[in-house]
């Protein structure tokens, strides 16, 4: 019982310190953008790929039904990548396979994350939330040259 | 002495909950089958095959409507049975109608397509009016059934002055409170917001606010399984193997502390979502570890069971005292290899809950083979393994091949065994829930799932095959000849168990003190979201 209680105590304080120390926390943007007007609202009436300093991108996408807007961004090897990402119709997933971005993107606001892209290769982008009949055909793709 | 007949009359509104139970989880896991095989792309789907509606009636009629029904049936049960009187069964009976024509509503409303929302039918996809209605009508239900269970505790208390609340009726009162507390959040979901806008009364909906108040709802609803799980492993597992409940008092703390700490914690469904700031998720962590206590305290409490009744049969020693076990009675098996499969999902849930972890698990088939293991493994065989015992005790009929349903309970474990498993591997590497057929066009990522697809339609298929056993059982068990069975009563607590503090069956102050939890968890979460400057989102048919 007491060995339980310690163990459960010192695993809440490894998270607290990677929460407060290493910022390891999930991504809970709290900007809010009005989905009616996605495609009027910038940064997401040009949706893409925007470099903010040496192998440092910023990354606008819109999640609709059933598709990736643009479907495919390309970087170099060692970018970090911020993604921001919201909707316009229903709830979408945003998940790259092989990685920590993983994000759920909820019409009305914009979800962020970001993440270093170390070894080149095609990542797959995917919607993993139910969002309708052609959900399983929403996806896109990172390339890292 | 309480007559035969209101006993007769009691039984029969039991059956009906148990055997309504049935057919919601053969009808939903004959979908489950489907999605397995589809999955792992053994059989092309017919035209007619819906991936997103079977789904949605998947979930519907195995997570909610099988496990609702069988609780309420149980419940009622243990508390008429512990509180034998004349009674009148109207409200019994009445909210058994309430539930079966819901649930009725409901599913004929998911097959014919007008609600692929699945279970959590998260706005803006925009059902039919009947999907809202039935489904709340199905949580009003369960409500009357609470009223029922309370009357009943409440004539005992004036008819017994100073004696104790018997333990099955504290277990499952404490369930059905907790479970009321829980429901007022997708009540106000469905009511204020869901109805009126699906009605077209109301343009927008405010899409978080909506699922705030869904997962406050979303994860007591697995307490609310396990917590009937609860009352089979303390109160009527011992009886299979001539044991004792280890402690009276122990047992009212663990269900007690069920019903603080199962409400404040549903954001950690929401981790990965914008709107809610990391301290509030972080909160909700730590409330989600604090309900791990009374898991702990139920898996001592039952080795503790387990080693006093075999020391009194002059067994010692670990292995010795598990292998004393009644291994080929159903009733105890089914309930015993879902505490063995229990351990995975506690470990899983723990990696789920941890924040940062959530990110490579989330909304990937890992999450699948975990509520698998937890809904489909304790949960389930506990109630099919109960059902051995209890349904003869109803029908006065003895059990139907007795040796189909020792099998049934090993495939069902060796079936989820195989298929969560397969599960969880899919979902680390990536593979999303929710998905029909996973290949993205041949994506060098998606290739890498398919195996483990492969041994999940293995698993679905065996416990496929173990769910028919089962319903033969069940049917069976209806035509074989009437014969006196012994009365259905929990197992008596032990004799050098500790006085209970009499505190612990203040049930009502407790609900007030769990409501206050709630609101702390909840008040600063769901403020912000209402001090944000937020837009509404127009319901969408995607289907």
């Amino acid at each position: 019982m007491t060995a339980g209680v310690i163990t459960l105590i010192v695993f809440l304080c490894i998270l607290g310190v990677a929460a407060l120390h290493d910022n390891i926390v999930p991504p809970s943007h709290l900007q809010t953008i009005d989905p009616a007007q996605v495609s009027q609202t910038p940064p997401f009436d040009k949706p893409g790929l925007r470099k903010t300093g040496p192998k440092q991108y910023e990354a606008y996408l819109v999640a609709h039904i059933f598709a990736f807007t643009p479907e495919s961004i390309t970087v170099p090897a060692g970018s970090t990548v911020t993604f921001y990402a919201t909707s316009p119709d229903v709830v979408h997933g945003f998940f790259i396979a092989g990685t920590a971005i993983n994000m759920m993107v909820v019409p009305g606001w914009v979800s962020d994350d970001s993440h270093t892209f170390t070894k080149s290769g095609t990542y797959l982008l995917l919607c993993n939330e139910y969002c309708g009949s052609g959900h399983h055909f929403m996806y896109g793709k990172i390339v890292v040259q | 002495m309480i007559m035969e007949h209101q006993v007769g009359r009691e039984n029969r509104l039991v059956i009906a909950h148990m055997y309504f139970a049935t057919i919601a989880l053969m009808v939903g896991a004959s979908f489950g089958l489907l999605q397995a095989l589809s999955r792992a792309q053994w059989a092309a789907a017919p035209a007619w095959f819906d991936y997103y509606r079977m789904l949605t009636a998947h979930g519907v009629l195995n997570a909610i409507v099988f496990t609702t029904f069988f609780i309420c049936g149980l419940a009622t049960l243990l508390t008429y049975r512990a509180i034998p009187r004349e009674r009148s069964l109207w409200i019994g009976w009445l909210a058994f109608w309430v539930m079966a024509i819901s649930s009725i509503m409901a599913a004929l409303s998911i097959l014919r397509g007008n609600a692929t929302v699945l279970y959590t039918f998260y706005a803006p996809l925009k059902a039919s009016p009947w999907f809202y209605i039935g489904t709340t009508l199905l949580v009003v239900g369960t409500w009357i059934v609470m009223i029922d269970l309370i009357q009943n505790a409440l004539w005992f208390w004036r008819n017994h002055p100073g004696e104790r609340l018997p333990l099955v009726v504290h277990g499952s009162l404490t369930t059905f409170v907790m479970w009321f507390i829980a429901t007022i959040g997708v009540a106000i979901e469905m009511l204020v917001f869901l109805i009126p806008w699906s009605l077209g009364l109301v343009p927008k909906v405010n899409v978080m606010f909506t699922r705030v108040l869904f997962w406050y709802f979303g994860h007591p609803l697995v307490y609310f399984w396990i917590m009937g799980a609860y009352l089979i492993w303390y109160n009527l597992v011992p009886r299979f193997y001539g044991g004792k409940v280890f402690s009276d008092a122990l047992t009212r703390l663990a269900f007690i502390l069920l019903l603080l700490l199962s409400t404040p914690v549903g954001l950690h469904h929401q981790f990965m979502e914008p709107g809610i700031s990391p301290g509030w998720k972080w909160l909700h962590t730590m409330t989600t570890f604090g309900v791990v206590i009374p898991s702990i305290l139920t898996a001592f409490a039952i080795f503790a069971s387990f080693e006093l009744a075999a020391q009194r049969a002059g067994v010692k020693g670990f292995a010795a005292t598990i292998a004393w076990l009644p291994w080929k009675n159903p009733a105890f098996t089914g309930p015993a290899l879902g505490m063995i499969l229990f351990i995975f999902g506690g470990l899983g849930g723990v990696i789920n809950a941890s924040y940062a972890m959530d990110t490579i698990v989330h909304n990937t088939m890992w999450i699948v083979g975990h509520f698998h293991v937890t809904v489909g493994g304790p949960v389930a065989l506990s109630f099919l393994g109960a059902a051995y015992w209890i349904i003869p005790r109803l029908t006065g009929r003895r059990l139907w091949a007795p040796n189909l349903a020792l099998a049934q309970t090993y495939t069902w474990f060796v079936g989820m065994a195989i298929m969560s498993t397969a599960m969880h591997w899919a979902g680390i590497l990536g593979s999303p829930r929710r998905t029909d057929n996973v290949t993205y066009l041949g994506a060098a990522a998606a290739s890498s799932w398919m195996p483990q697809m492969h041994w999940a339609a293995i698993g679905g298929t065996i416990l496929f095959m173990s769910i028919l056993m089962f319903v033969a059982v069940a049917i069976g068990t209806l035509f074989t000849p009437k014969t006196q069975m012994d009365p259905i009563l929990p197992a008596p607590v032990e004799d050098e168990a500790l006085a209970t503090p009499a505190v612990l069956d203040r049930i009502g102050t407790w609900a007030v003190v769990a409501i206050v939890l709630a609101v702390l968890a909840y008040a600063g979460p769901i403020h912000e979201l209402l001090t944000m400057h937020t837009y509404g989102a127009a319901g969408m048919r995607t289907w």
